[in-house]
């Protein structure tokens, strides 16, 4: 027989708490939250450097501080936390099956489950970098874990192939532990991390930033021995005769994260080839009814301070359909199109006949845009324009569309970039 | 370690494994020399995987002969030593009506080796089977008896087998020279001190020429063919369900896409003569090369799920065929060389016919208690729910999952390292367990590993190696 639990939650980083206390003090008091590490926290609990919750908190908190904060909010409430829990696979029906060391092999039925199982790294495996496989070669994740948790330095002289915000944090963190940072490689003409990662962690070191280059060989049999940066033109195809050779014993890859479906696909999750994540409504649900998804297993985020406030709406939302099953008004659903310079929205739909919170619509921008506006209209009417000095993709765009707005609309609504007129 | 052994076996490959594990059945004393720290480290574990039917060798030939034997012994085996196997079956397509005489060919070529169950298949009949099939494909030969397997598994299995039964494994020891003393035994001198055996068997892969040519003339040469793959995630693996070959050329069996035991994809390999006996590079144009083949076989394959991609050396003779002879200068010298492809499915054949020439050098007396069997490292999430549940009831490790992509346990990984043979690198547990072969490709689970192979072996965890 299958235990019966409310609430299901897939993962006890920040979004997974942050979505379990959100529930919790919604009146769903049957949570649980599944996180197979052996502590709360998720990747945060190697993130020791600060600038985490200026939005949250109003203060500049660590990664461990940040996640210490909810992980005593979730205390406080007495939410039941199974670490060393690891959820093996999941049905439409929201039956889920748990291993752990203690427990065992358990079948689990919810009534509702969140998905926050985070991300991974792309591994070097998936860029088809050619060359050797020696020792030597990490994520920047990996290294991260390696450097601030087990106490190794996994090497002295290294390159970091990607601009990613991991990688820029491990070129100072490298820095710092005495190792010697020689370059970090972006194919993109832009940077994939936030300006003020660059700033702090590249320049205020002198660590050069190698725009539109990429790694075309690795050299070592069993150590890495060195690796060869060459140009990349506008294709990304490097430019034969721009081959730099640097010795090094350590390639940090940062080449951006993955969010972690393989639960989401097993139960047929529709997902949003784009955002590697379950394609979305307005309420965080997924493709099977009682599915939610918040953080970066929905999308990457780029401030984990974003990822909170999400996850809370999506332990809200959670605690709505379970409060309210059946109870609703007939959707009216609409959809929300990426148009001209948006790479995806979170959430693809929207059900205007149930809204009853202000809607965040978030989304990346294609490339970089100076001085373009940034507008969400719905057939002829501009909903929304909201004029912009400069958009990235490094930086995650979020809008608000209050619920009135969202009650009146009869048809779908996109968002664009509007170049020029600034 | 013995004052003399009566056979010294040099390379732990699945060649030296599957003799030391047939020599293992008899009351000998056996040595197998390997210079790298673990068994399954050169050509054996990087390359196609496949247990071929046996319709590609020339009839008459050591390969033909080997490899249809090797192919109907792997049932058994894969049995006994618990080693991953599935007689999935083989497509060899080709584009052209003008091409079928060739199918035709490997057809009655693969019957006089004594394959069975050959038959040439239509367009729509291939198709049928393999909807994934390009649409430029004309017709198919179909081998039902082709099998895939885990050359890893199957390898590390042979030598813990042959460990069990008394065969001495001396790992990272390099062999710098052999010699004949006064009586008639070899001198095997090793970067580790001296080793003396009755006779030697030389299974050492890309460098077989270099170990011959210490002792014995120079009759043959060795060329590294290297061969460059992709490996696709386990999402990927059902794009095709048989192994899907091209029409064999000079230098090889063309660019394949198969499904692999463990449910990934492979796609490969290129074939490039190289100077360098160890360069496993790979390189921008031998992927682009692997890519662009594959399509002429087969559509859809996903290149975005690409996790990894690697090469491989083949170990080519320049005499065509497999070299298995006792040397006809030095007595007790016995060569098992150029074991390139059907190597793999070849192995327990070559074995046993090495085990034949070593009869004729000394008497073969079978040993009571020999083991045939060999438990696996229990894969917990292979077994159906209520073992696995029972094994965690019993074993709380095996609860414990390390490696999330692959749902390797603590308990696997423990076993991986605490067994005879055990591992000692990333890549060890990583071949013997699948820890760290999925899509994260290690990025979570390392650390992990890093720690629990540190503690064995008493080590910093900076000390511990990927490889080597």
């Amino acid at each position: 027989m299958a235990e019966h639990i409310s609430l299901a939650v897939i993962g006890g980083g920040p979004a997974g708490l942050a979505a379990a206390i959100a529930a919790y003090d919604s009146g769903i008091t049957d949570v649980t939250v599944f996180e197979r590490d052996s502590e709360l926290g998720g990747i945060l609990n190697q993130c020791i450097h600060n600038g985490f919750g200026l939005h949250t908190f109003k203060e500049e908190l660590t990664g461990p501080e940040y996640a210490g904060r909810f992980i005593a909010q979730a205390r406080e409430r007495g939410i039941n936390c199974e670490t060393g829990s690891m959820v093996l696979s999941l049905t439409p029906e929201r039956e889920i099956t748990v291993v752990s060391r203690d427990k065992g092999l358990r079948v689990i039925q919810a009534e509702a489950v969140i998905l926050a199982m985070g991300c991974r790294e792309r591994p070097r495996g998936a860029l088809n970098i050619p060359g050797t496989r020696p020792q030597g070669i990490y994520s920047a994740g990996t290294a991260q874990k390696l450097v601030n948790c087990e106490g190794v330095l996994p090497g002295k002289e290294v390159v970091i192939l990607g601009s990613g915000d991991i990688g820029l944090i491990m070129a100072r963190r490298m820095t710092l532990e005495g190792a010697h940072v020689k370059a970090v490689a972006e194919l993109m003409p832009y940077s994939g991390g936030l300006k003020r990662n660059i700033v702090q962690c590249l320049d205020d070191y002198g660590i050069p930033l190698l725009l539109s280059h990429t790694v075309v060989d690795i050299k070592g049999k069993r150590k890495l021995e060195g690796v060869t940066i060459a140009e990349v033109d506008s294709t990304g195809t490097p430019i034969p005769g721009t081959e730099k050779y640097y010795e090094c014993d350590t390639l940090l890859l940062s080449c951006g994260l993955i969010p972690e479906n393989e639960l989401s696909l097993t139960a047929g999750i529709r997902i949003n080839g784009m955002t590697n994540g379950p394609a979305a409504d307005d309420r965080l649900g997924t493709s099977i009814d009682g599915v939610f998804a918040c953080g970066n297993v929905l999308h990457v985020h780029d401030l984990v301070d974003f990822v909170s406030e999400e996850a809370g709406r999506a332990g809200r939302n959670a605690a709505r359909y379970i409060r309210e099953r059946g109870k609703k008004n007939e959707p009216r659903v609409i959809g929300v199109t990426a148009g001209n310079g948006i790479r995806y929205t979170v959430p693809c739909t929207i059900d205007a006949a149930n809204a009853d919170e202000d809607i965040h619509l978030r989304f990346r921008v294609r490339n970089v845009y100076k001085g373009c506006t940034i507008s969400v209209s719905s057939g002829d009417r501009e909903l929304l324009a909201k004029k912009k000095r400069i958009t990235v993709p490094s930086e995650m765009e979020d809008i608000i569309l209050s619920k009135d707005v969202i009650s009146g609309l009869t048809g779908g609504i996109t968002v664009e970039i509007k170049e020029g007129g600034v | 370690m013995k004052e003399i052994y009566d056979v010294a076996v040099i390379g732990a490959g699945v060649t030296g494994c599957a003799a030391a594990r047939e020599l293992s059945r008899y009351d000998l004393s056996v040595a197998v020399i390997e210079k790298e720290s673990d068994v399954c480290e050169g050509t054996s574990k990087a390359n196609s995987a496949i247990i071929h039917a046996g319709f590609d060798a020339k009839p008459g030939t050591l390969k033909a002969r080997l490899n249809v034997r090797g192919n109907a012994l792997m049932d058994k085996l894969a049995e006994q030593l618990r080693i991953p196997f599935r007689r999935n079956g083989a497509f060899v397509v080709c584009r052209e009506g003008s091409e079928v005489p060739k199918l035709e060919e490997l057809l009655r070529r693969g019957e006089e080796n004594g394959v069975t169950g050959l038959r040439i298949l239509s367009r729509e009949e291939a198709r049928e089977m393999e909807p994934n099939l390009d649409d430029g494909v004309f017709a198919a030969l179909y081998a039902p008896t082709s099998g895939i397997v885990c050359p890893f598994e199957m390898t590390i299995a042979l030598a813990e087998n042959a460990c069990a039964n008394g065969a001495e494994f001396m790992l990272s020891t390099e062999v710098t020279g052999i010699s004949k003393a006064g009586d008639g035994a070899f001198d095997i001198s090793t970067d580790k001190g001296a080793v003396r055996a009755k006779c030697v068997i030389n299974c050492a892969g890309v460098y077989a020429d270099r170990i011959h040519d210490m002792i014995c003339e120079p009759d043959f040469r060795i060329t590294a063919r290297r061969g460059e793959y992709m490996l696709l995630d386990t999402w990927a693996g059902n794009t095709v369900d048989r192994t899907i070959f091209q029409l064999p050329t000079k230098m090889g069996k063309g660019v394949l896409v198969t499904p692999t035991v463990h449910g990934n994809l492979l796609v490969g390999p290129t074939a490039d003569d190289i100077e360098d006996k160890e360069d496993t590079a790979t390189t921008r144009d031998g992927l682009a090369n692997v890519r662009r083949q594959s399509a002429l076989s087969v559509k859809n394959i996903p290149y975005g799920m690409v996790i990894t991609s690697f090469s491989g050396l083949r170990a080519a003779a320049d005499t065509g065929d497999f070299i298995i002879r006792e040397d006809s200068g030095v007595k007790g010298f016995i060569d098992a060389a150029g074991i390139e492809s059907p190597g793999l499915t070849s192995a327990p054949a070559i074995a046993e016919y090495l085990r034949d020439i070593v009869a004729g050098l000394m008497p073969l007396n079978e040993k009571k208690d020999f083991v045939p069997a060999r438990e696996g490292i229990v894969r917990a999430a292979y077994l159906p729910a209520e073992e696995r549940a029972a094994l965690i009831a019993e074993h709380p490790e095996y609860g414990q999952i390390v490696c999330r992509c692959s749902q390797v346990s603590e308990g696997e990984i423990a076993d991986a390292i605490n067994r005879p043979l055990g591992a000692t690198t990333i890549d060890g547990v990583k071949r013997r367990t699948g820890a760290c072969m999925g899509r994260c490709q290690g990025g979570f689970c390392s650390p992990k590993i890093m720690t629990m192979l540190a503690e064995k072996q008493g080590i910093s965890l900076s000390e511990v190696k990927k490889n080597g």
